[in-house]
């Protein structure tokens, strides 16, 4: 048996990775992948907390969790897509028409 | 175990249901040059529920339904009712819209995400939360990238969707941490074990941070405001008016729930607000005052009026919180009577700049007079429900000695006051070029002439008569928890 900090503390440097990939990476399809890491990583949390005080309810969530993500991820490629075709890029840098 | 309570209790939330499946079955069976009909029928239907909800659905005492998933009280109601209202406005003012209007998905999107507003008001638990702020936003996703042939809509949208994400994943991982430290999702045991357990004031200082990030952006907070300006300008008008105000509300009701239920006993969240408010309302401001598009403009006012509103969460008392129900009511009325006249004006001029608005009040007198009467509430003068609503909350402060939020709060609405009537300027002294406004007439559609008249009633409803809708906010606070 392992002990659960150190699931915790994996949680945390996935959640950290995944930040920091947000904030760093310009390509939108690496950006996607980085939020997943971030749900995934409470998602751990939530499995690994649900074992040590017993209860359900953690399991439970990260089913809700994997289906919104798989929703939102959805809706995000559609969009990729649609902006590919007008612009020929989706470099995150290169969508600066809204300022000011 | 069934009882009629859990059908009244999410009764609004099922008659919104029926309406998006009617109105997915009879949509495609119309002719193409009747789908517009397809708004009435939105109209007619939110507003049937609104009045079904209002006759039928009240609540007696605050009880917990579905196994401590929802909370069915006066609080969740209030909120559930002004959610209908903006829906049913929205509804009109895309009807006219040309890329919006003829297409029943849009009113399915929109009927989606209130139905989603409905469960964020009144979710008790952090399953049901987390899965109606989602409800909410990825309809708005599509929502706001609606219009796929137009850059600056995708482009909203995308950056929508790619905040949306992060935050909502950064808010996700603060509900896990909750939910290790006490061992339970459901909102009013939670609180009570982060009292009972052993002192961790500095771990749940982290996660009153995290949680932050998810509300703040829901809320367009400050420094979490990047978004709105980019979204409310290239989504679809009817869309921004409704993410600025609905949206926004269903923010603050989950804020205020979530806070006051999960740490009640933590001192340091009001002054991590005060701060985060402070900022919002400057920010807000002063990056209004040299906008020159009257959609950013809108945006980033919204942004200020978020943190007028979070003066009422930090005072932390019964009148905070029913000032800050007070406050979203009349701020719903104000900007989606601004954002509707912004609408009708841009339908046919094709422009939101502010220096097309020359000569307004003389092209359509009755649309200059439902922007005056939008501009002047939004900056707080009497007898617009904007005043009354800031009197309400910066009364709130004092009555808490929060002497230095206050003030701050009323030089904000000083210099807003300054670019609210700027625009103004342009629609009542300013000519168009060549004088000539009577051959340039802004015509009125139906819809737009029924919600700008409803909404522009509403607002100076809200500022005379203001007593029986403080009494109901103040129901709603008394009910919160």
């Amino acid at each position: 048996m392992v002990d659960i900090s150190y699931y915790i503390l994996l949680s945390a440097v996935l959640f950290t990775i995944g930040a920091v990939g947000v904030l760093v990476r310009r390509n939108p399809l690496i950006i996607f992948m980085s939020v997943e890491l971030m749900l995934n990583a409470a998602n751990l949390a939530f499995v690994s907390f649900a074992s040590m005080h017993g209860s359900l309810d953690g399991q439970i969530f990260v089913f809700f969790v994997m289906t919104v993500a798989a929703a939102e991820v959805a809706v995000g490629l559609a969009l990729i897509v649609q902006i590919f075709k007008s612009r020929h890029s989706i470099n995150v840098d290169e969508m600066n028409s809204l300022k000011g | 175990m069934y009882t009629p309570t859990m059908l009244l209790a999410i009764l609004p939330e099922i008659l919104l249901l029926t309406l998006g499946v009617i109105l997915l079955v009879v949509e495609p069976f119309w002719k193409a040059e009747n789908r517009r009909n397809a708004g009435w029928l939105t109209f007619g239907g939110l507003l049937a529920a609104l009045l079904i909800s209002l006759l039928f659905a009240r609540p007696a005492d605050p009880q917990t339904v579905f196994g401590g998933m929802l909370r069915y009280d006066w609080y969740g109601f209030f909120f559930k009712m002004m959610f209908l209202f903006a829906a049913a406005a929205t509804s009109l003012f895309m009807m006219d819209h040309e890329k919006l209007g003829r297409r029943g998905e849009s009113y399915l999107l929109l009927l989606a995400t209130t139905l989603g507003m409905c469960l964020m008001a009144s979710s008790a638990d952090l399953v049901m939360l987390y899965l109606a702020i989602e409800t909410t936003s990825i309809p708005l996703y599509v929502l706001s990238g609606f219009m796929l042939d137009d850059k600056a809509s995708t482009e909203a949208g995308f950056k929508y969707l790619l905040y949306g994400a992060v935050t909502s994943a950064i808010l996700l991982y603060g509900f896990s941490l909750l939910f290790g430290f006490t061992g339970t999702t459901n909102l009013d045991t939670l609180g009570n074990a982060l009292a009972a357990g052993p002192n961790m004031s500095g771990l749940v200082f982290g996660v009153i941070l995290l949680l932050l990030v998810g509300l703040g952006f829901k809320i367009s907070a400050v420094p979490f405001h990047f978004w709105a300006p980019d979204v409310y300008q290239g989504a679809p008008t009817p869309v921004a008016g409704f993410l600025s105000t609905a949206s926004k509300a269903a923010g603050f009701a989950v804020l205020l729930r979530l806070f006051f239920a999960a740490f009640p006993g933590f001192a340091s969240w009001p002054s991590i607000l005060a701060v985060v408010a402070t900022l919002t309302m400057t920010i807000g401001n002063l990056l209004a005052l040299p906008q020159t598009n009257l959609k950013r403009l809108l945006a980033y006012s919204s942004i200020a009026h978020a943190g007028y509103a979070l003066i009422g969460v930090v005072a932390f008392s019964e009148l905070g919180r029913a000032s800050v129900v007070f406050y979203l009511l009349a701020y719903i009325a104000t900007n989606l009577l601004a954002f509707g006249a912004v609408m009708a004006f841009s339908r046919i001029t094709g422009s939101d700049d502010i220096k097309d608005f020359s000569g307004l009040s003389r092209r359509s007198p009755w649309l200059g007079l439902a922007m005056l009467a939008a501009f002047l509430s939004l900056a707080g003068m009497p007898p617009f429900g904007g005043f009354v609503a800031k009197v309400i909350v910066f009364a709130a402060a004092v009555d808490k000695g929060l002497y230095v939020l206050a003030i701050i709060g009323i030089l904000n609405s000083i210099i807003a006051v300054y670019y609210y009537l700027n625009v103004l300027k342009f629609v009542y002294l300013y000519r168009m070029d060549g004088e000539n406004e009577e051959a340039h007439p802004i015509p009125l559609t139906r819809p737009y002439a029924i919600a700008l008249v409803v909404l522009a009633v509403g607002v100076v409803l809200l500022g005379t008569l203001f007593g029986p809708w403080f009494d109901w906010s103040n129901l709603a606070a008394l009910n919160l928890f």
